[in-house]
């Protein structure tokens, strides 16, 4: 069996396992199913020895229904490898992270987590436009029930509201999709979805535009975008743990992903007649996630409006016309995913033992829980961007990109950075410092050993990929610059632009200056 | 020259920063205070070895050591590369060499401390955050270097996290810093993409210094004044100073190396550092100057009436922050950085001898209950008067020679203005000096007979005695007019700097003035803090509204606290309270929902089991519409 198909079978198979065990086993699956996320793991590993220098890499194209163009065509490149790596990585922590929160229907829990990794992988694997779609919505499922189900308080309200809006998005995606079809068989005689076939269709604007449309309101929810988050933080709240997890992780980048591989790629002309507004509409989440995180008094919900913020980052980068920009925009995606992932992680942590996420229950913890409090600290660092952590090179590198396109789009991503600054400090001071308020925080638990293990791992990834950034970066190159390429943006470089007409004195320093790297 | 051992500089307070971190708290007290001094220490010695090979290489010399490429993208690479040269070779000696003295201080100090091995930790961290600041290649670096201070900064200044006040003082540091490096970073964005437009984009120093010559002067000014921002946070100016006298609630060492001598002189360092892009941007070295000519005056006037030892020196450290602006904004790079290493002495000094005070009163800070401490602390008020003179500009110390350089630049180079008020606010400086001493060490004792001041163990005493040495002779050592060596060993950096000859007679006729200004200074003092001591509260009671103004600090936190931080958090409330997401978007949405569905219950409603109508509602629609499309599709 070829890789791709086994990363996205192996959980299925391991799901249909743990769906045969027994109820009074029930409390050893969670040890199946962590085994199983591992094996899955290290399974993607592999990818990174098969890197693709350019096109796709582990390719399979299997005809299925060749009258209707719809093929099993999976590949990968080094954006999708990344997020893969990504998804393998967070479900495992996410797995274990269960273990002490979940004691209702772990069978069916797991069994959602392992369906859900499996459909991820395959959105980020599919090269043809409907098994895409069938995996997309293979997601929708799984997660729907993790918030109905296993979360808190107003979570069935939380989960309509998600299944609603994504719903919404994809029929509208699958609409576009059917249009895109009958396109193809009027210009390539052969009703065709596979992803080559669609770049080269002409696709006339003006249709494009709203073919482009309805496949950017799907996407655009899952990212989510300003002003379709709404969701968001229902979801994220009421989520359980894990869920939110992977909800944060990797589910809001398939959204980005989906620009990334089709939205973009396939409608390069209505895509970039509406790139500003984009860029605009992500500029506008920057701040306006920041500003709400600031007041919000429930930790998830400050992560959650963080997150628009953080996706802002990432729409900004995927719309603007310069390899920086791009490469800040997957390197961002990368790194929400471990510093929210964690993030989530850690107050699911201190939920388990308070059963409260209100910021006005805490306070003064650092001196109840230091090692907590520390891994808590150095996570919410890495999401304000600090330089040596993670955070700042995605963010460093929309900046510049950004700035590149026009300064202002360059000053309102780099106050992002500000206001993040705002709402995360804040918050931890109230969490962590000052005296403690409430004698219920004085005796907690700090970390064990099963908690360090799942945090451990996002920590020296966060710090490592902040010093050492460069390996990620050259694996993502190919991909992120075939991307521009298709794209076809209009270059815009306001500097450049600015300084047109003028004359510069002649170059002086005579040494060629390789500004490639090595 | 490349030289790979150079990296040692910065792995070995690295090594005691992962030690401390992750080790410490098992090794025990003993033992970290072997590794924290120690790893600065040998940090200083391959500083100083270094120095010796720089000696070899000529006054353009450097050595270099490119460790890894740090962000590589597209045409954009950025190496992780370190220079050791004339100025960042000195400032390495500055840092390390304060930064050893005060960490031996710091095992007096903090012994017993519960949180002992974190402060040693955050310490060596700061260490190491600050010479990748110094040796940083490119502007990138430096501003990795330029954040990680600022959170040791954080960490630091809110070491005793319980209390709220002194959490709090550090979130705003922070805070108040980005404000800064939203600038800073700004301006590295002008520089790469400008570079990029006449070669290649890059914000290596090296590669600037040709480039800058070729972009157009707004550009320039751009970048400069943008960067400049990043240093008025950093380096407490107008008008982001308002963290630093916060920013006392740190342990007393902490405020001696990162308050005082090391960290909050970084934006000097960087303009100085940049010189060769200021001095193409004359407009933006007059903002300079001017607004470190502003503060130094406006802090001054604050310091006069300050009551909190450590408040009195953290105005003074703002004041004296903007005479190094001054220097380097007239173009007196060399002078510029002569005061940041005279005051890094002094003041670093000033800050101890606080601490120790402090120490042994138990903790008090509020310098109305101290008084004739002169007999009961003999060492420590030695080395305070060595360091007060120093301050204070009274000829030989350190401060005089220094300072004076500076005004005598400024004079020179036709800022008369900025001069006169630069003498003014010397004034201001030998009066609240002398004050302070006064009011610590003479007269009677104020203080309730349950304290009971002592000396300071040796441990604390020893560093202070090489410090008050250092701010002795330093100033006519490092820079004594017409042969200041400061000045020619870093002549290879500085080739944009003011250039003024042959006007030793002017220069001595303002020396002499400067000294009368710094006595004028200490005999009002001496007037009113020795002689007759009911003279303040007559004059503030005259003087009222002048004094109330100064003492509250003309209200600038509290004008600041309502046109930002509550406006800020004003805005967001309203918007998450009133309008987006609960009226406009939800409701927006909400009615759609409801229209498409043609009932008229609320999304909340759905809980009650209408979920399935809902979906099949949804469903039926859709699929009703795909069957119109496959039909049209199909005939």
């Amino acid at each position: 069996m070829k890789l791709l198909t086994l990363l996205i079978m192996f959980p299925l198979v391991v799901s249909l396992i743990i769906m045969l065990v027994p109820r009074r086993y029930e409390g050893d699956v969670k040890f199946v199913a962590f085994v199983a996320a591992v094996i899955e793991l290290i399974l993607s590993l592999r990818l990174w020895y098969g890197i693709p220098e350019k096109g796709y890499a582990f390719v399979e194209q299997v005809a299925w229904v060749p009258a209707y163009g719809i093929n099993y065509y999976l590949g990968v490149d080094g954006v999708s490898i990344l997020l893969i790596i990504l998804t393998t990585f967070l479900t495992t922590i996410a797995i274990l992270a269960s273990f002490k929160s979940i004691f209702l229907y772990e069978k069916e829990y797991y069994i959602a987590f392992l369906v859900l990794e499996s459909a991820i992988i395959g959105s980020f694997s599919a090269l043809n436009l409907v098994l895409f779609y069938i995996f997309w919505e293979m997601m929708l499922i799984p997660m729907v029930l993790i918030i109905g189900v296993w979360g808190s308080g107003n979570r069935i309200y939380a989960a309509v509201k998600f299944f609603l809006f994504t719903l919404v998005g994809s029929l509208l995606m699958l609409l576009a999709l059917i249009y895109l079809g009958k396109l193809s068989l009027a210009q390539l005689g052969r009703v065709s979805f596979d992803l080559d076939d669609l770049l080269r269709l002409g696709i006339p604007v003006g249709v494009g535009k709203w073919l482009f449309a309805a496949f950017a309101l799907a996407f655009a929810i899952k990212v989510p975008m300003f002003p379709v988050h709404t969701w968001l933080p229902d979801a994220h709240t009421e989520a359980p743990t894990a869920g939110s997890i992977i909800l944060a992780g990797v589910l809001l980048k398939v959204g980005a992903y989906g620009f990334f591989r089709y939205g973009v790629p396939v409608y390069p002309d209505a895509a970039g007649a509406l790139r500003w507004t984009f860029l605009i509409l992500g500029l506008i989440a920057i701040s306006y996630g920041a500003m709400l995180a600031l007041v919000q008094k429930d930790l998830k919900r400050l992560i959650a409006y963080s997150s628009v913020s953080h996706m802002g980052f990432v729409v900004v980068g995927l719309f603007s016309s310069n390899q920086q920009a791009v490469d800040g925009a997957v390197m961002q995606m990368i790194n929400h995913g471990l510093s929210t992932g964690a993030l989530f992680l850690l107050v699911g942590m201190i939920y388990d033992r308070r059963h409260t996420r209100l910021i006005k229950d805490f306070g003064g913890l650092a001196a109840a829980i230091p090692l907590y409090s520390a891994a808590f600290v150095i996570v919410g660092l890495s999401s304000i961007g600090l330089p040596g952590l993670n955070g700042f090179i995605g963010e460093v590198l929309v900046v510049l990109g950004a700035f590149r396109e026009h300064y202002l789009a360059g000053v309102f991503t780099a106050i992002g950075a500000l206001l993040a600054a705002s709402y995360m400090l804040w918050a931890i001071k109230r969490v962590f410092f000052g005296p403690i308020t409430h004698d219920e925080n004085r005796n907690l638990r700090d970390m064990s050993v099963r908690e360090w293990v799942c945090v451990i791992p996002l920590i020296v990834l966060i710090v490592y990929l902040g010093l050492f950034p460069g390996r990620v970066l050259k694996i993502m190159k190919p991909a992120t610059k075939h991307y521009l390429e298709l794209a076809e943006f209009e270059r815009t470089n306001w500097m450049a632009e600015h300084l047109k007409g003028i004359r510069f004195p002649a170059e002086e320093s005579p040494h060629e200056h390789g500004g490639e790297g090595e | 020259m490349e030289d790979a051992m150079l990296r040692l500089i910065l792995l070995f307070p690295l090594a005691g920063f992962l030690f401390n971190a992750f080790l410490g708290k098992r090794a025990g007290e003993r033992v970290v205070s072997w590794v924290g001094p120690a790893s600065i220490f040998f940090s200083f010695a391959t500083g100083v070895y270094f120095m010796s090979q720089l000696a070899g290489l000529g006054e353009h010399g450097y050595i270099r050591d490119v460790i890894f490429t740090w962000i590589a993208s597209g045409e954009v690479s950025i190496p992780f590369s370190i220079v050791f040269d004339h100025l960042s070779g000195w400032m390495v000696l500055v840092v390390t060499g304060v930064g050893f003295l005060i960490h031996v201080y710091s095992i007096g100090y903090m012994h017993g401390d519960k949180g002992y091995y974190r402060y040693f930790a955050y310490l060596n961290l700061f260490v190491f955050m600050m010479l990748v600041l110094v040796l940083g290649s490119n502007l990138l670096l430096m501003f990795l270097g330029w954040e990680g201070v600022g959170l040791c900064s954080y960490l630091l200044i809110g070491f005793w996290f319980t209390e709220e006040e002194r959490a709090r003082a550090g979130m705003k540091a922070f805070i108040v810093n980005r404000i800064g490096d939203l600038g800073f970073i700004l301006g590295i964005a002008t520089l790469l993409w400008g570079s990029a437009v006449v070669s290649h984009p890059t914000v290596e120093f090296s590669q600037l210094q040709a480039v800058v010559p070729r972009l157009p002067e707004w550009v320039v000014l751009a970048a400069t004044l943008l960067l400049f921002v990043g240093a008025t946070g950093k380096s407490a100016q107008i008008p982001l100073y308002v963290w630093l006298p916060d920013a006392m609630a740190g342990p007393t060492p902490v405020s001696a190396l990162i308050h005082a001598a090391t960290m909050v002189t970084a934006g000097v360092y960087m303009v100085a550092r940049m010189n060769f892009a200021y001095s193409a941007a004359p407009l933006a070295m007059d903002v300079v100057a001017g607004v470190g000519v502003a503060t130094a005056f406006f802090a001054a006037t604050m310091g006069l009436v300050a009551t909190d030892i450590k408040k009195v020196l953290a105005y003074s450290t703002v004041s004296q922050l903007g005479y190094m602006f001054v220097g380097v904004g007239v173009g007196a790079y060399a002078g510029g950085m002569f005061h940041l290493t005279t005051h890094a002495f002094f003041k670093a000094l000033l800050f101890l001898g606080a601490g120790s005070v402090i120490h042994g009163m138990s903790g008090e800070q509020d310098i109305r209950k101290m008084g004739g401490l002169k007999d009961k602390m003999p060492w420590t008020y030695r080395v305070f008067l060595i360091e007060g003179l120093a301050l204070a500009g009274i000829p030989p110390f350190a401060g005089f020679f220094s300072k004076d350089e500076i005004l005598f630049k400024a004079f020179a180079s036709g800022h008369k203005l900025i001069w006169a008020v630069g003498i003014a606010a010397a004034f201001m400086t030998a009066f609240y000096t002398f004050r302070l001493i006064f009011l610590v060490f003479y007269n009677t004792p104020r203080y309730d007979e349950s304290v009971h001041p002592h000396e300071s163990p040796p441990v604390m005493i020893i560093p202070m005695a090489i410090l008050a040495v250092l701010s002795f002779i330093g100033g006519f050592v490092l820079g004594f007019p017409h042969h200041s060596l400061i000045e020619a060993f870093m002549e290879g950096v500085f080739r944009h700097g003011v250039e003024i000859h042959g006007a030793s007679g002017l220069e001595m006729g303002l020396m002499f003035l400067s000294t009368i200004v710094a006595v004028a200074g200490w005999a009002v003092a001496y007037r009113m803090y020795v002689v007759d001591t009911t003279l303040p509260e007559k004059i503030a009671q005259r003087f009222k509204a002048a004094y109330a103004l100064l003492f509250n600090r003309y209200w600038v936190d509290e004008i600041y606290d309502t046109l930002f931080v509550k406006t800020y958090l004003g805005i967001s409330d309203g918007i998450m309270r009133y309008i987006v997401d609960d009226v406009i978007i939800e409701g927006f949405l909400n009615t759609a929902a409801r229209t498409s569905l043609g009932t008229g219950r609320q999304l909340r409603k759905l809980q009650t089991g209408d979920v399935q109508a809902y979906g099949f509602a949804m469903l039926a629609g859709v699929l009703l519409v795909l069957a119109y499309i496959v039909w049209r599709w199909a005939t």
